[in-house]
């Protein structure tokens, strides 16, 4: 029987237990032993043709099912969201969130509109509150045991990197609308800054570069800028293709050092 | 095509001990916690014995592959770690219990570990049997869907050394792994201990001296970062002699490092 697999009509009959030679059912049952296509077949032509067998059958799953271990449960979706979320980075998400809030209150609370948005000058900083917290001994809380792990590297801070991003631009996009600070001046900055904290970050540890890039950036930008009640220059949008350089350069270390991802934690 | 195979493809995968370390020294901070320390371990179970700040954690962090050692060579399994910066194919084959394990408080037993097994790359497939079979031998088969808030100091200890085991590591590391535990528990954990023992190479890092004098094969006694003796509990009862203490081992324990100490200065 090489490939020939059981003829619906034989199939029939063997599932309505009807009669014929003895070697022709042993040859039906010993194909049906190594056969999972046929015995889903049989399965279909017992419900059709023998009713009593099925419901004989049901019985039978019903009284034991009680009595059978039960398999383990699967883990709840919110927790599969921790593969890419890490669990110390949601409270650091809710207070990014209000940053944000307060920014554009104060934005929308300037009738004079003589400063420039609050949003748009925090808004390349903003995703580093996050960020900050993928990677870091006192916030999260098994940092031992993650930094431990065959996963800790460069694909792992990604992922934490990119859910954070996936919270934080929308909502800065949002914000962005209200508060009149178009994403072509903020984006790229923004994706430059996070790619910065990521490649400084192997050198001195993730948390210690986002404090001080978001403290240079307030420092050199949004305090002179307040002061000048202006636009700075590096938010104009005729200046992407410098933030888009910036993207690629640091983009390109990060790769070059992949490896030195899993050495994180001794590298602070 | 037919693929070449390289040399390093075909380099037999023996080694004669699970741990090695030569002339190795770790930083602590700015202080060397391990200095030049000479360590050759197998399979069984290795009581790794100190006072406070000998540099028991920071040896075991080390052999986790957490710290960079800062000198010498440190070989695991057979794979040369110091230095080298893919460690992911041997992290898959250690399990760490962290003297500090921090622990989410919302998740339960069974998702804490399945979070975990994710993390040391388990095949999807292969999860949820291993995390059912580490949460069994750990003895927290009812709690296991309990959220790990709601759990006991000890309990939630446990639950740390079931991370630990989950990956069915052949290098196990565990940091003070009886601290919280009842004494009934603590009797489970050596039955553990010794069941692991037959085919992983387990080094506990205590200050208990009575649990390495009753479920290891073999005791190491750090010093000031210095290996100042290694053998049998046995052989540590017989250095004991008449000093202080309640127990040979203890007597022994005191005896070797005022040895050590009086011979440094």
């Amino acid at each position: 029987m090489t490939g020939a697999h059981i003829s619906p009509p034989l199939l029939a009959r063997y599932a309505a237990g009807g009669s014929g030679p003895a070697d022709l059912w042993w040859a039906v049952e010993a194909h049906l032993e190594t056969c999972g296509e046929c015995r889903d077949r049989l399965g279909e032509a017992v419900t059709r043709h023998s009713p009593a067998t099925a419901a004989l059958v049901e019985t039978v799953r019903v009284a034991l099912a009680d009595r059978l271990p039960q398999p383990a449960t699967r883990p709840a979706r919110h927790r599969r969201l921790a593969r890419w979320a890490a669990p110390a980075m949601l409270p650091r998400l809710a207070a990014t969130g209000l940053v944000v809030l307060a920014a554009l209150g104060l934005d929308l609370a300037d009738s004079t509109g003589r400063f420039p948005s609050l949003v748009l000058l925090l808004a390349p900083v903003v995703p580093l509150l996050p960020v900050a917290a993928a990677w870091s001994r006192g916030l999260d809380p098994a940092y031992e045991l993650v930094i431990a792990s065959p996963r800790a590297g460069l694909e792992l801070v990604l992922r934490r990197t990119a859910a954070a991003l996936l919270v934080v631009i929308p909502m800065l996009a949002g914000a962005g609308v209200l508060a009149g600070a178009s994403p072509a001046r903020w984006l790229l900055p923004c994706l430059a800054f996070t790619a910065g904290a990521l490649a400084l970050g192997e050198l001195v540890g993730l948390y210690r570069a986002a404090t001080a890039l978001a403290l240079g950036w307030a420092a050199v930008v949004v305090a002179p800028s307040l002061v000048r009640a202006r636009v700075p220059v590096l938010l104009e949008p005729a200046v992407w293709p410098g933030w888009a350089a910036a993207v690629v350069v640091v983009g390109l270390v990060m790769v070059l050092r992949r490896r030195a991802y899993a050495g994180l934690a001794s590298a602070r | 095509m037919v693929r070449a195979i390289g040399p390093d493809e075909t380099i037999p995968t023996r080694y004669g001990y699970a741990v090695e370390a030569e002339r190795l020294t770790v930083r602590a901070g700015r202080r060397l916690a391990v200095d030049g320390l000479e360590l050759a371990l197998g399979y069984g179970v290795h009581g790794l014995l100190g006072p406070n700040g000998a540099g028991k954690t920071t040896l075991i962090r080390a052999l986790a592959t957490v710290l960079r050692p800062a000198g010498g060579s440190l070989t695991l399994l057979g794979e040369r770690v110091d230095g080298r910066l893919d460690l992911r194919a041997v992290r898959r084959r250690i399990g760490y219990l962290p003297q500090e394990f921090g622990y989410y408080r919302r998740f339960t037993v069974r998702e804490f570990l399945e979070y975990l097994a994710w993390l040391k790359e388990l095949p999807a497939q292969d999860v949820p049997g291993a995390v059912q079979r580490a949460i069994d031998r750990i003895g927290l088969s009812d709690r296991a869907d309990h959220k790990l808030r709601t759990l006991s100091g000890g309990m939630r200890r446990r639950v740390g050394i079931a991370q630990a085991i989950v990956n069915d590591p052949e290098l196990l590391l565990l940091d003070e792994p009886t601290a919280g535990l009842d004494p009934d528990q603590r009797l489970q954990f050596r039955a553990l201990l010794r069941e692991l023992a037959a085919d992983t190479c387990v080094v506990v890092a205590t200050h208990l001296v009575e649990d390495v004098a009753a479920a290891c094969t073999d005791v190491l006694l750090l010093d000031e970062g210095q290996l100042v003796f290694q053998g049998t509990p046995a052989d540590l009862a017989d250095a004991g002699g008449e000093g202080e203490g309640d127990s040979p081992a203890e007597r022994g324990y005191a005896e070797l490092i005022r040895r050590h100490r009086a011979g440094r200065r």
